[in-house]
């Protein structure tokens, strides 16, 4: 089957690329770019994309799809689902699974169940076996069987020893260790310390307990080489830490979350529980932070830590209801909202952190968008208003507190591995 | 006069008028409670569900004493720990229960927000019984009341609230009514016991418990939890008594008129000490009984509020 995609600005910082043009895709392939004439292609499907843009599909390296263990709040599919409505041709899912993303059959199992999907999936391993922080998960058999970065998400991983080990261990594979940075003896509270926790009487977490588990990766990635990505970045003086750590040429990356450069502590006063998270929502003084560090590169992605929980689970007092939110559907939104449209980052900047950058932290290739090239692309409407309605997610859970948001800016179309998403249906291309 | 509120959920943002009209007319309840029949007419035919998420006997004990002097109809709810470990959840424990037709909900939970949840999911009055280590509006109506009580008025007083303040639910609300009513509040007490950044909310801060007193008019002194914060935020309880604790040598060196004030249950030899606990400067027997009158007064305004 042939698509023609006529009049769209075509975009890839990373082949500093930045015209109009139409582009012809034959079985999945990119055919032509250049002036196509529509004439010529009589059984085309063509998509007229004046003022639309064309760039290589987006990546989220950072979301909990729930399968194996919890297929009543997510499943491979249902994720993937999300993260085609949300624009997204790829994901990285977490291994906090049930059982645990530590055995190459694991692997299998959502590899099987992702095949047949436009969206990649390609999941996280546990640095140590059922996360547990006692000894090394089976790191190169996790590898050879799809895993492409290493993490105990949910926990930090327990030891300086065992990090160690995972840093000098994942450098015979190139895949990074994603930590998610909280000291465990600091953790248990239900929202950032701040005056907003003094005032609301709820235990707190401090962004000190974040701080610490960033310096400690810092040091012991430079010390053994390793590759340290910082998963869901939250506080202010992480982000000073690993800015003068990239300075000195330490091998760390970063991602921060849409809800961590939107929304501050101030939020929870209302009590409502799609605002709990971990981290927690910071001050206002992080946020902007957050948003620094995006635009000086100190930040690499943006991830939505996309958490999907049963409404029941949610709907519980505030100490009680699990952390996290879902945000494949409104990643890309909120991003060209609060960053793009307010002057933050450039076009080329998101397409960096969305697309290009977590595929490199994960050593995946970046699509191209050539002829000959395999088409993987995400079409943008930078313009297109729309209002959230988590009644309308393809996700199988509803908990983002961006319900009724007003966005500015939408994927049209995603197009992976021969199939394409397009005006809410799937087609083979 | 009425309130400007359905719900009791705390005292932050409570104007002075809203407190004072409470404070009157827990003067009023007061004296009911002093004649030979204490029973009232008021609720009846209202029916008021005291639930309990977590142990609290005196507390429950003053305000269901509180409803069958109004002679409201009352049920009791009672279950300690999460909702969701014990199979039902909170809301659908909830649902149930106010199907039964009631008009007001007393709540004590042990996680901060749950009043204010219930008024979304309720169409009771909800007057919080403690949140987490959130409000105990309640308690602090009554000290306020005390307060007024033995020395004339509450403007201009200086209010030190003593001990863990971090885990205590008992210390805003204070801090929020002391402050509408005109008074200043202080709190003192281990470092590590003062929450973080406590004096965005105005309050002066204190590590010196003989200044302290002498720096006071009243003294709000909070039970030092023995089993959970020995070790943990103070060395020892021993540590805690010699730094801390108030003694009759230390009212009488550094301000015999300073009035001391405790919710209870007290800890003898902790916070206080017995000569201190059961001395000329303490109120705390008349703050159980006065806590019934107050309760009365806020059943009464949020029960007999008109409909908007
Ligand atoms: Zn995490």
């Amino acid at each position: 089957m042939q698509v023609l995609l006529k009049g769209v600005r075509v975009l890839n910082p990373e082949q500093k690329l930045d015209q109009k043009s139409d582009i012809l895709i034959e079985d999945g392939i990119i055919k032509e770019i250049g002036l196509i004439e529509t004439e010529k292609y009589q059984s085309a499907k063509v998509l007229e994309l004046e003022d639309k843009i064309c760039v290589p599909g987006l990546y989220d390296m950072h979301v909990h799809l729930r399968e194996p263990g919890r297929e009543d709040e997510e499943t491979v599919v249902t994720g993937s689902n999300s993260a085609a409505a949300g624009g997204f041709t790829g994901v990285a899912c977490m291994p906090n699974t049930n059982p645990t993303i530590d055995t190459a059959e694991v692997v299998r199992f959502i590899a099987e169940k992702s095949e047949k999907h436009l969206v990649e999936v390609n999941p996280i391993g546990a640095v140590t076996n059922r996360r547990k922080g006692e000894s090394l998960a089976p790191m190169l058999e996790l590898a050879d069987a799809g895993v492409v970065g290493f993490s105990d998400d949910g926990d930090v991983v327990k030891t300086s020893a065992l990090l160690r080990s995972a840093l000098e261990y994942s450098q015979m594979i190139g895949a990074p260790i994603i930590e998610h940075c909280e000291d465990g003896s600091m953790a248990g509270g239900a929202m950032n310390e701040s005056k907003i926790s003094t005032q609301l009487g709820l235990p707190s977490i401090p962004t000190v307990a974040e701080d610490i588990i960033v310096i400690r990766g810092i040091l012991l990635a430079e010390y053994t080489g390793g590759k340290f990505h910082v998963a869901h970045v939250s506080s202010k003086r992480s982000v000073e830490l690993i800015r003068e750590a990239k300075q000195r040429g330490v091998n760390v990356t970063a991602e921060v979350t849409p809800h961590h450069f939107t929304l501050s502590d101030e939020n929870i006063k209302s009590f409502n529980t799609n605002l709990k998270m971990n981290p927690p929502l910071r001050e206002q003084k992080d946020v902007e932070a957050m948003v620094e560090a995006l635009q000086d590169g100190t930040i690499d992605c943006i991830a939505s830590d996309h958490a999907p929980h049963a409404i029941e689970e949610k709907e519980m007092e505030f100490i009680y209801a699990p952390n996290g939110i879902i945000g494949l559907e409104t990643q890309l939104g909120l991003a060209l909202t609060e960053l793009y449209h307010t002057g933050k980052l450039t076009l080329q900047q998101i397409v960096e952190k969305l697309s290009i950058n977590p595929r490199k932290v994960l050593g995946l290739p970046v699509p191209k968008i050539s002829e000959g090239e395999k088409a993987n692309l995400t079409i943008i409407d930078p313009e297109l208003e729309w209002e959230v309605d988590v009644n309308k997610f393809k996700s199988k859970s509803k908990n983002s507190p961006f319900n009724k948001k007003k966005l500015k800016g939408a994927s049209v179309a995603v197009i992976n591995k021969s199939k394409m998403f397009y005006n809410d249906e799937f087609i083979n291309i | 006069m009425a309130l400007s509120s359905n719900h009791l959920l705390g005292l932050q943002g409570v104007s002075k008028e809203d407190i004072q009209l409470i404070l009157d007319t827990a003067t009023t309840f007061r004296e009911v409670l002093e004649r030979p029949i204490k029973k009232v007419p008021t609720l009846q035919g209202k029916t008021i569900l005291n639930l309990f998420y977590e142990n609290s006997t005196r507390t429950r004990l003053s305000f269901e004493l509180a409803e069958k002097r109004l002679s409201a109809d009352t049920i009791n709810f009672s279950k300690a720990g999460s909702s969701a470990a014990k199979g039902e959840s909170f809301k659908d424990t909830v649902r149930n229960i106010e199907s039964m037709k009631v008009d007001m909900i007393i709540v004590r939970h042990e996680s901060a927000g749950v009043p204010k949840y219930l008024t979304q999911i309720s169409d009771a009055n909800i007057i919080n019984a403690g949140d987490g280590r959130h409000e105990h509006p309640t308690q602090a109506l009554l000290d306020m009341y005390s307060i007024r009580e033995r020395l004339g008025g509450i403007e201009g007083l200086k209010v030190c609230i003593v001990g863990d303040i971090s885990h205590s639910r008992v210390a805003l609300s204070n801090i929020y009514g002391l402050q509408a009513m005109g008074a200043s509040v202080s709190v003192c007490g281990p470092s590590t016991m003062i929450p973080w950044e406590i004096e965005s909310l105005g309050v002066k801060v204190y590590n010196n418990i003989d200044k302290a007193i002498a720096e006071h008019d009243v003294l709000n002194v909070l039970r030092i939890q023995l089993e959970r914060d020995a070790g943990v935020l103070i060395p020892s309880v021993r540590e805690y008594h010699n730094y801390f604790g108030i003694t009759a040598e230390r009212i009488n060196k550094n301000n015999p008129n300073v009035l001391i004030m405790h919710p209870g249950p007290i800890n003898r030899g902790v916070e206080l000490s017995s000569e201190v606990a059961d001395g000329p400067f303490q109120i705390i027997l008349n703050q159980v009984t006065n806590g019934v009158a107050v309760r009365m007064a806020v059943l009464y305004l949020l029960g007999t509020k008109p409909e908007a």
